[in-house]
């Protein structure tokens, strides 16, 4: 009797239980969405463009950062199982100087409880070397994407950090002492050159697991952007021997540099 | 009677044959042709049909200085079409505010056969190329959006982008397609060479014959016929400069120094000679492949220990060098501005 009773408990318990579940239940064929903002960053501070102070790097020189792009692509995010999804190629040209473009929506993406996303920096090879076009958007050199695109050497700037520094060498036609740190590099159109593709992986850690649902709230990834970490890291860059940084041997350090330059912030 | 019959029936027969060669051929649209001697091209046609709309939107875009920040510099004043469309006698260009630049300005031709451009091979897909010399502060010294808003704010632009594409959008992809099929048209293969391979005998001369003989041997291998590149990049030798060429591109030490094969055709045309145009005619050429290469690691192995060239060899390669002009190609008033 009193078996009974507990057993139909547990029934009547399991099966409430398992109405709880279905409310949670993942359905991949159902897709959700998840917003991304990237908050470029000073070190500990909002970055500023062309503050006359300038930012202290650990060399103990001072930036003042007027231009800081770059591309964001290749969006996997990985479910708790350790399953990998890809999302729909899509292409963002993150700059300080527009605010809209800080922060965007990835949708289409299977329902999931995900524990890190991972994307690349820069445009992989093959949409390096794609038709004209099928460059539009941020890939238009001659529309978003202007200023990134060396069109002498084929190939889209990854990352581009501009400024000046009283430490840099002093340039007589423009009467400034100018930075120029553009990193590229996909790794060559038919013969293999420099590759500076990166890939950053962040886990959301004790952030815990995000939910991806339908109709559920779309969770948002603060992203902190450390600009100084181009120019500081495994690689401190000294602006007087090393004001510049384009297609050469050298911007492998800067493109190493700035795989430490993504961190999670927090979730929301 | 008889006689006369079958001289008058001879008569209007020759006439018949005149009267149709004197037909005035109606200008016909042929659009891009392969030569029937060339190999199939390297540029994928499906993505750019060459139409005549097309072509003729890139020809006014090639000719036109709006491409440039004062409107004082168009591709055709640095590319003419009767030096083969090169910047004839200058070493290297001259572009925007009379500013210099480093290289010598190819011929534009055959373009569709290349599978890389510019000296150092920095430009794989002649879609993407246009925007180079624009952007280059010493040629035109202009950006592409800039261009594109003038083209648009113009009166007669938008309506010839809609005879080439539909509609009349103005974009990135369209302008430098526009310019693609004006380029990919400039095709030449009308030289006595060509006529000569195949098939009449009598177009080049005995020596000219030795001298292409002798070309095969010592030249060919690079030089590859019947376009006279082989899209790779060499060091041939000359006396070094800090221009690395190829290496610029890859980064690669064994590329130092080493550039793309040019074409020989419209040699004639086209001095002076080099990356640099370091050489004013065809003789210091010569001399150069004769007594002048500088030894190197990264010097092309065909040009090393057991290169030579006879005086008598050398004077035959130039009197074949100069059957590859083009003249009909120089002359098309279809390419002219
Ligand atoms: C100021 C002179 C100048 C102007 C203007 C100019 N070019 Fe050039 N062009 C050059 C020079 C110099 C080179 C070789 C550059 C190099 O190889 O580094 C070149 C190379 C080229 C090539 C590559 C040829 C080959 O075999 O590699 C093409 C095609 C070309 N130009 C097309 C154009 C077009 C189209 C325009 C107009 C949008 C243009 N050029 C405007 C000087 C000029
Ligand atoms: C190993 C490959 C190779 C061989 C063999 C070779 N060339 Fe060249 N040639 C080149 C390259 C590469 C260049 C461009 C070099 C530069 O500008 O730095 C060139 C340039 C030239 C030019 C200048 C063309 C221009 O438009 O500026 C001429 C003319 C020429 N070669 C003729 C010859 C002749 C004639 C021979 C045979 C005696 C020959 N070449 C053998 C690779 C070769």
């Amino acid at each position: 009797m009193n078996n009974k009773i507990v057993l139909i408990a547990a029934m009547v318990a399991a099966s409430f239980a398992q109405v709880g579940c279905n409310k949670d239940k993942i359905n991949p064929n159902e897709k959700g969405s998840l917003g991304l903002h990237f908050d470029n960053r000073a070190g500990n501070m909002d970055l500023t463009l062309n503050n006359a102070q300038g930012y202290n790097t650990p060399l103990n020189q001072q930036i003042t950062i007027s231009t800081f792009d770059y591309y964001i692509s290749n969006i996997q995010l990985t479910n708790k199982d350790g399953g990998v999804v890809t999302l729909p190629q899509t292409y963002h040209l993150v700059k300080e100087s527009d605010t809209e473009s800080q922060e965007f929506t990835l949708n289409d993406i299977p329902e999931g409880d995900y524990q890190s996303i991972t994307f690349l920096v820069g445009v992989d090879s093959a949409r390096s070397t794609m038709p004209i076009a099928d460059r539009t958007g941020v890939l238009d050199p001659a529309g978003a994407g202007a200023g990134m695109y060396w069109s002498w050497n084929s190939g889209y700037i990854f990352v581009k950090l501009e400024g000046t520094s009283p430490q840099a060498p002093l340039d007589s036609a423009t009467n400034t002492r100018p930075l120029y740190y553009h990193v590229g590099g996909f790794g060559g159109y038919s013969s293999t050159t420099i590759n500076n593709l990166r890939t950053i992986t962040l886990p959301f850690g004790s952030n815990g697991d995000v939910e991806v649902r339908k109709d559920g709230e779309v969770s948002k990834l603060h992203i902190n952007v450390d600009a100084l970490k181009v120019i500081s890291g495994t690689t401190n860059v000294d602006f007087s021997t090393n004001p510049v940084a384009h297609f050469g041997t050298f911007s492998g350090n800067l493109a190493n540099n700035y795989t430490q330059m993504f961190v999670l912030d927090h979730i929301h | 009677m008889y006689k006369i019959s079958i001289f008058s029936i001879i008569v209007s027969i020759l006439e018949l044959v005149a009267c149709g060669k004197d037909k005035p051929k109606p200008v016909e649209w042929t659009g891009f042709e392969r030569p029937a001697h060339f190999p199939n091209p390297v540029y994928d046609f499906s993505s750019n049909v060459v139409t005549e709309a097309g072509f003729a939107l890139g020809k006014k875009l090639f000719y036109d200085g709006k491409l440039s920040r004062d409107g004082s510099i168009s591709c055709g004043s640095c590319h003419i079409q009767y030096s083969a469309f090169t910047h004839h006698g200058h070493a290297v260009s001259h572009g925007i505010d009379e500013q210099l630049g480093s290289r010598n300005a190819p011929p534009i031709q055959n373009t569709a056969w290349q599978a890389n451009f510019f000296w150092d091979g920095g430009v794989q897909h002649l879609d993407m190329l246009s925007i180079a010399p624009i952007e280059n502060p010493v040629e035109m010294d202009e950006t592409v959006a800039n261009v594109l808003q003038k083209l648009r704010a113009d009166s007669e632009y938008p309506a010839l982008f809609e005879k080439a594409f539909g509609t009349t959008e103005i974009n990135t992809a369209r302008t430098m397609q526009a310019l693609s099929q004006f380029m990919n048209m400039l095709v030449s293969a009308n030289t006595r060479y060509d006529k000569f391979v195949q098939g009449d005998n009598s177009a080049l001369n005995a020596q000219e014959q030795a001298g292409l003989a002798a070309f095969r041997i010592k030249c060919e291998s690079c030089h590859r016929e019947p376009l006279f590149i082989d899209n790779e990049f060499h060091y041939n030798g000359l006396f070094r400069t800090n221009d690395l060429g190829h290496f610029g591109i890859t980064l690669n030490p064994l590329d130092s120094f080493t550039f793309k094969t040019p074409s020989l055709r419209n040699l004639d045309k086209t001095a002076p000679y080099m990356h640099d145009g370091r050489f004013t005619n065809l003789d210091m050429v010569l001399d150069h492949y004769q007594s002048g290469i500088y030894p190197h690691a990264n010097l092309d192995s065909r040009l090393t220990n057991g290169f030579s060239i006879s005086n008598q060899e050398k004077a035959d390669i130039k009197a074949f060098l100069l059957t590859l002009t083009d003249e009909e190609f120089i002359r098309n008033p279809l390419f002219s501005e």
